[in-house]
């Protein structure tokens, strides 16, 4: 695909978007031809299988790297229009141009996520006849506003892109109204793709005999809502943090300081976004969960406290790691702010913080001890760290850790600037307090909540979480007019930051593309031997729950191919370059 | 200070290390201890990477023996230690142990969708208390039955589940898993009264194959006491422990109390 820079006319901009829909409408159509011939050739079965490959690996890998693609295409959208929002009002040049970068890199990955999505389409077809035609026999009407929905997306997404250049100036409004407007089909594609995925978790609108009742009902099902949200929230952190990760690649390839400060700050810019992102997202997925919970109790048990227990631990190991990772590349950003030395002091007490938090984070519920160790304790219970394994340590803990980092962002914002308002010292002492009170909340709360119920206790998560998110609303309502015409000590040095800044980046990346697999197994793995959650039952070979080893395997495996395609991405998209091809 | 940068990290190190081996009483089990050394591990290096002088002066005196600058004594202490380290380490895995082997353990095992008590099948979805419904409408007959319950827990349960409901009793130490705390918040209070019918009717014997290994002596209730027994030393454990079963429609906001 060319870059707009080739020609700025309303002619190529409807080529390229011509081209777009042709591209997409043969593949569909070759899709419809293969699953069809396909399974009229094959013999008629309930499952089948490829070459002796199991097909529900098969479909697992196609499907997650499928959905990984999808959610980078429609997180990346998200932001990029809210830069070149940011751009539009004021005035900078670099948001307009980072928002252009942000947008180079979805026009592969849009075909990549399309052929995902018709492999998937014809494995579904050949390897699970049955359910497929029971599904897509409810839910018919869907696939048909999916089929649109898909031809508005690809549409207007090339139109945005291509007619970049087009639509500056006075005209800068309609590119963002085109921009809303891929955010909002995009957003859509997503709410449908969910009703299918949801409606097998948690059945709604059928009778016994499974014939449908509502269509609503079964669209409108117990997890649907939950999952849009969730999924939402976190394509926007994946989305950014693969961004993120190409800034580094091209900041780690660059070979002139200009290339370097321009990578640099893309690479922070898309960092920030994945951490913004990523903070309300475990209050989503809390949602989520206690839906699934609500819906069947087994399912919910076997998610936290069953089988699927010890992967929480895999996950509060990532989780801890991409806060870890963020505040080490803020403090190592904060040696190209001159200034920022004087809040280097705060490194030391916010990384024990840290710690201690993910320590409390990472405590397993289940304690694994030989018998010598479980006779010392007396039982499998250890008194002390029974205490830090329970929800209501874990909440204290990740809150904490939170608000640390959100402080080191504050820093990180203020490092080369000196208030110069009369009111400094006040508004100082304010914003100090307000962090001081939600870090008392936190703690006190989680405290208290030992001493309580559950049903009261869960209540309390609701208060921690609310005094995280006030103080950080202080802080920023005091940063801002705090900071308005305060003097700056010196510019910031983009481009000199240590490579190893960069490999953080990388990490962040990978680690939200590990737990991404990890997670959607855990969503998916939870109905066990169920294709359609106490309906439809899976009558396979493969009616069993794997071994985490194996599980964890595959999801590795999804993350090393994923990369691999994700480096073809920015490949073509740093080819795509003008800058690159001027050379 | 700064000079002291890969002295200090080491110490810090140590000290936790031991901190934590010999200020933790009961001791806590390797597995911990071993994720617990990893993140202060991970902690103190991401401290210091994080920032370009604290990590040149972390990286100085190591610099300084792989280039040979160092003292001799440093530099045999460490080209020793290192392989040293390496071989102790080797040891510690191989050498052979009497101890029995790890054994990964699932505090709640999800419950089935059905399951059969007093020969009949009931669906864990839709189980209720039926001697809750007492709540609301009359307080005094709910502490009647809670009071009867409390009889049925003292004749069945006491020896394992303790007086004070604490997973204690006599027998306790006996076991392994031992008696469940039901003043452990992470126990009964965090489990719908459902969940823990099935518990009682079906015992250790009717726990999942998922869960295993469970060796659990938890008896098989629904051969020695009636259902309205077993609902009602439920209705004890919870009240003498001071809990309240897990319920959902009161945290979706429709408080009753
Ligand atoms: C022989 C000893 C013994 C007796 C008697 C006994 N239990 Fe247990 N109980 C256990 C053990 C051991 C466990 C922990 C292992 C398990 O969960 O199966 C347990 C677990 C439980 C649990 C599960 C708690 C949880 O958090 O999952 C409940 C509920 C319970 N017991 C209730 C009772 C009641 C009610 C009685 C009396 C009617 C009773 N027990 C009598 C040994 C006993």
């Amino acid at each position: 695909m060319a870059s707009p820079t080739d020609a700025p006319s309303a002619f190529a901009a409807l080529k390229g978007t011509y081209k777009g829909v042709l591209k997409i409408s043969l593949m569909l159509a070759a899709t419809y031809l293969v699953a069809q011939s396909l399974s009229s050739w094959l013999p008629a079965a309930d499952y089948r299988q490829f070459f002796g490959l199991s097909n529900r690996t098969t479909v697992w890998i196609v499907a997650e790297l499928h959905l990984m693609f999808a959610a980078f295409v429609l997180g990346v959208p998200i932001f990029a229009v809210i830069t070149e929002l940011v751009g539009a009002v004021t005035k900078e040049k670099r948001y307009d141009d980072l928002a252009k970068e942000f947008t180079r890199l979805l026009a592969m990955a849009y075909t990549l996520t399309a052929v995902l999505g018709c492999v998937l389409l014809v494995l579904f077809v050949v390897l699970y006849p049955k359910l497929t035609g029971y599904l897509s026999g409810l839910f018919k009407p869907t696939w048909l506003v999916y089929l649109v929905l898909i031809f508005g997306e690809v549409i207007i997404a090339y139109l945005y892109w291509y007619s970049w250049d087009l639509l500056q100036g006075p005209r800068k409004k309609w590119h963002l109204l085109l921009g809303l407007l891929v955010n909002l089909w995009g957003t859509a594609l997503l709410f449908v793709a969910d009703i299918w995925v949801t409606f097998m978790m948690s059945p709604a609108g059928i009778d016994d005999a499974g014939k449908l009742t509502s269509l609503w009902a079964a669209i409108n099902n117990p997890t649907w809502m939950p999952i849009n949200i969730h999924r939402l929230l976190a394509n926007v952190a994946f989305g950014g943090s693969i961004a993120a990760a190409y800034g580094a690649v091209r900041f780690l390839n660059a070979k002139t300081d200009e290339e370097r400060a321009r990578f640099d700050w893309m690479g922070y810019i898309g960092s920030f976004i994945a951490i913004a992102a990523f903070i309300p997202l475990p209050f989503a997925g809390y949602w989520l969960g206690r839906e699934i919970y609500q819906f069947s109790q087994q399912m919910g048990v076997s998610m936290m406290g069953g089988s699927f227990a010890w992967l929480w631990i895999l996950q509060a190991m990532l989780i801890g790691s991409l806060f870890l990772a963020s505040n080490f590349y803020l403090w190592l950003g904060m040696g190209r702010i001159p200034g920022a030395e004087r809040y280097v002091k705060f490194q030391i007490p916010m990384m024990i913080l840290l710690t201690i938090g993910f320590i409390v984070w990472a405590t397993p519920r289940s304690i694994i001890a030989s018998g010598a160790e479980m006779s010392a304790m007396g039982g499998s219970h250890h008194p002390f760290l029974g205490l830090f394994g329970v929800m209501a340590a874990k909440n204290t803990a990740v809150n904490l850790m939170i608000l640390t980092t959100f402080f080191s962002f504050m820093l990180y914002r203020r490092g080369n600037r000196v208030a110069t308002v009369s009111w400094a010292a006040a508004g100082k002492i304010a914003q100090a307090l307000a962090i001081a009170a939600a870090a008392g909340v936190v703690l006190g709360y989680g405290i208290y909540s030992y001493y309580v119920p559950s049903n009261i206790r869960i209540g309390f998560s609701v208060y921690q979480v609310s005094a995280v998110l006030a103080a950080m609303a202080v802080f920023v309502a005091i940063d801002i007019p705090l900071l308005k015409g305060a003097k700056e000590i010196g510019a910031i040095r983009w481009g000199q930051i240590p490579a190893r800044a960069q490999y953080a980046l990388f990490f962040l990346a990978i680690s939200f593309t590990w737990l991404m697999g990890l997670m959607g197994y855990i969503r998916s793995g939870i109905r066990q031997y169920w294709h359609i959650y106490g309906r439809v039952a899976d009558e396979s070979v493969n009616a069993y729950t794997m071994t985490h080893g194996h599980a964890t395997i595959i999801v590795s495996i999804i993350t090393v191919i994923f990369f691999l395609l994700v480096s073809v991405v920015f490949w073509m998209a740093s080819r795509n370059d003008p800058r690159e091809a001027a050379k | 200070m700064q000079r002291w940068t890969l002295h200090i990290a080491v110490a810090l190190w140590l000290s936790v290390l031991f901190g934590l081996k010999l200020g933790v009483r009961p001791p806590m089990p390797a597995s911990v201890l071993m994720i617990y050394m990893t993140l202060t591990t991970i902690g103190i290096l991401v401290f210091v990477a994080a920032n370009e002088e604290r990590f040149q002066a972390f990286l100085a005196p190591l610099k300084a023996v792989f280039a040979g600058r160092a003292p001799k004594a440093a530099q045999i202490a460490v080209l020793a230690g290192i392989p040293l380290l390496a071989g102790w380490g080797a040891w510690l895995r191989t050498a052979p142990s009497l101890d029995a082997p790890f054994e990964p353990r699932v505090v709640h095992p999800e419950p089935p969708t059905s399951f059969s008590s007093h020969g009949k099948r009931i669906d864990a979805a839709t189980l209720k208390n039926p001697l809750r419904a007492a709540q609301e409408k009359n307080p005094a007959e709910l502490e009647k039955l809670t009071q009867q319950g409390k009889t049925i827990y003292y004749q069945n349960c006491f020896f394992c589940h303790g007086d004070a409901l604490a997973g204690d009793g006599h027998f306790a130490n006996a076991f392994s898993p031992i008696p469940a705390n039901f003043r452990d918040v992470g126990t009964i209070s965090m489990l719908q009264e459902s969940f823990v019918y099935w518990r009682v009717a079906t015992g250790g014997p009717g726990l999942p194959k998922g869960a295993t290994p469970w060796l659990s002596a938890m008896p098989v209730w629904q051969n020695f006491l009636s259902e309205d027994e077993i609902w009602k030393a439920i209705l004890y454990i919870y009240a003498g422990s001071g809990s309240t079963p897990r319920t959902w429609d009161e945290e979706g906001g429709h408080e009753k109390h």
